[in-house]
């Protein structure tokens, strides 16, 4: 009995010497980038492409600051904003940006890269829209031949692009038998789309990421309305005393920096053979795409 | 089929050139379940251990309430986590949301009422003439507790690897209040949903290759700590 005893307190105390090792070690470890840190509420696409895994170590090592990427949709990226949850946003959803700026949330909105939005379904393409030049044309062939249309569902930046291609088309899908919506990333999305063999609205970074395993062919390009514009935007301090305001201007500075600019130019270039977007710092929204 | 056999190649790549991202990612994972498991640990088993020996009334209800817990719904947590912690929130001074902390804060959320319900179950089990024998032999009230809880140890260590799956293997609320920051908050769950979007499907089924290798080796420990006491 005692020896059992004895045996069972050394095995209760082995295990909390195991769990305490743990836990010490948890606390070392996080304890070192508690300061300066930013949040970074983004869109899935700029992290699905991997453009900010090469990005943020390089500010991270230049400015000693911390970025917490937090990858959404840019709906709820500047929800995030609007509650002062994120210090500094880059996004993609021109006319809800411009609401979320006039409100107050943001200030300094700054134009950092374009590239733009794609239709891409199945190679048997069932609705015919490959080489259709107007965007809302397609829109109207797919609505028409009832083909299946994924849509991302999650009000992110591609959505609101999606709607308003719906709207300019004259058409309601919402609850239509062909039209489902996935409520996922631009990445997710495009895998259940090249599943079910559907048709969807990605950005073009996000998919050529992707192509190698996709089943997905681009049928629709190159039309105005399809262009995709991202923003950075710092969150207001005088609303958000909060937020951390040098941060997200050093942020947002380093994005439209030279340097980054130059980087984003090439980047993907060796991977897939085209960049994935295009530098546009200083340049003017209408001057895009020309 | 291919795939699974890519993802298990690549599963073993990362594991034998000891990745360091895998690694990191790996060592992440395990310190805050195993940290969320022994927060819930003690939570569990004293509160557990407390209705099991008191009679009081509702007492029904009360473990109702706590076998409910067992499957508390994840995201569920975190959203109620995040909702409290961020910086708009009750507690958002303490300015931990999207940090490791309130990663083992959501899991230990998760785990305590599994804990918690196993080890009540467990001390409910024993016969109930012991607690009066160990009373009549000398011991004091304490005592008698300690003496119970170590006769149920085979139970409470299953209870303990069940709290420790349940969140090792939980992405719901760890993406929610951690928010999968490379480096610093991303677990294995957390980076197998992502590289999932990304496509990267080779690398998403390796890291689920590891999570299971972890989960196992936990267990395995464990298991070896609980049957070598059953087996004397």
């Amino acid at each position: 009995m005692i020896m059992k005893i004895f045996r069972s307190s050394k095995c209760v105390v082995i295990l909390m010497i195991v769990a305490a090792l743990v836990v010490l070690g948890t606390i070392n470890v996080f304890a070192a980038p508690k300061q300066k840190n930013i949040i970074l509420a983004t869109t899935t696409s700029t992290q699905d492409s991997g453009l900010l895994d090469t990005l943020l170590p390089i500010f991270e090592k230049e400015t000693g600051y911390f970025v917490k990427t937090i990858a959404v949709g840019s709906g709820q990226a500047m929800a995030m904003g609007q509650k002062g949850e994120a210090d500094v946003m880059l996004v993609h959803s021109p006319d809800a940006e411009k609401k979320f700026t006039e409100g107050g949330y943001g200030i300094n909105r700054r134009l950092v890269m374009h590239n733009d939005f794609i239709i891409v379904g199945p190679g048997s393409d069932p609705a015919k829209i490959k080489g259709v030049k107007s965007s809302t044309e397609a829109m109207k062939q797919i609505a028409k031949t009832g083909s299946l249309f994924l849509s991302r569902g999650d009000n992110s930046g591609t959505n609101s692009q999606e709607k308003k291609l719906w709207k300019a088309a004259g058409i309601t899908p919402a609850g239509q038998k062909w039209y489902q919506e996935t409520g996922l990333g631009m990445g997710h999305t495009l895998n259940v789309t090249s599943e079910k063999k559907g048709y969807t609205l990605a950005d073009r970074g996000t998919y050529l990421a992707m192509k190698k395993s996709l089943g997905l062919n681009i049928l629709v390009e190159g039309d105005a309305a399809l262009l995709n514009i991202y923003h950075v935007i710092e969150v207001n301090i005088a609303k958000w005393p909060k937020a951390n305001a040098e941060g997200a201007k050093a942020f947002a500075d380093f994005m439209v920096s030279k340097k980054t600019q130059d980087i984003i130019k090439t980047f993907g270039v060796d991977k897939f053979g085209s960049p994935l977007f295009f530098p546009d710092a200083g340049k003017k929204v209408e001057d895009l795409g020309k | 089929m291919e795939l699974i056999v890519q993802g298990i190649i690549k599963a073993f790549q990362l594991i034998i050139s000891l990745d360091p991202e895998v690694m990191g990612i790996t060592w992440l994972s395990l310190k805050i379940s195993g940290t969320a498991t022994f927060i819930s640990l003690f939570i569990g088993v004293s509160i557990g251990t407390l209705v099991a020996l008191t009679n009081f009334r509702g007492k029904r209800l009360v473990i109702s309430l706590i076998n409910t817990g067992m499957g508390l719904p994840p995201v569920v947590v975190g959203l109620f986590v995040t909702i409290l912690i961020w910086r708009s929130g009750p507690l958002g001074f303490l300015e931990i949301l999207y940090t490791p902390y309130a990663m083992i804060i959501a899991q230990a959320i998760i785990a305590t009422p599994i804990v918690m319900g196993i080890s009540l179950a467990a001390i409910q089990n024993l016969p109930p003439n012991l607690r009066l024998q160990i009373l009549s032999l000398g011991a004091s009230r304490l005592q008698m507790v300690w003496v119970l809880i170590k006769e149920s140890r085979l139970p409470l260590l299953a209870a303990v690897m069940a709290g420790f799956g349940g969140v090792i293997s939980e992405v719901g609320a760890s993406i929610m209040v951690g928010g999968n920051i490379k480096g610093y908050s991303r677990v294995l769950t957390t980076a197998t949903v992502m590289e999932t979007g990304k496509g990267n499907f080779d690398i998403a089924i390796a890291l689920g290759i590891i999570l299971l290798i972890l989960a196992f080796l936990v267990n395995l420990l464990l298991t070896q700590i609980q049957q070598r006491q059953h087996l004397r």
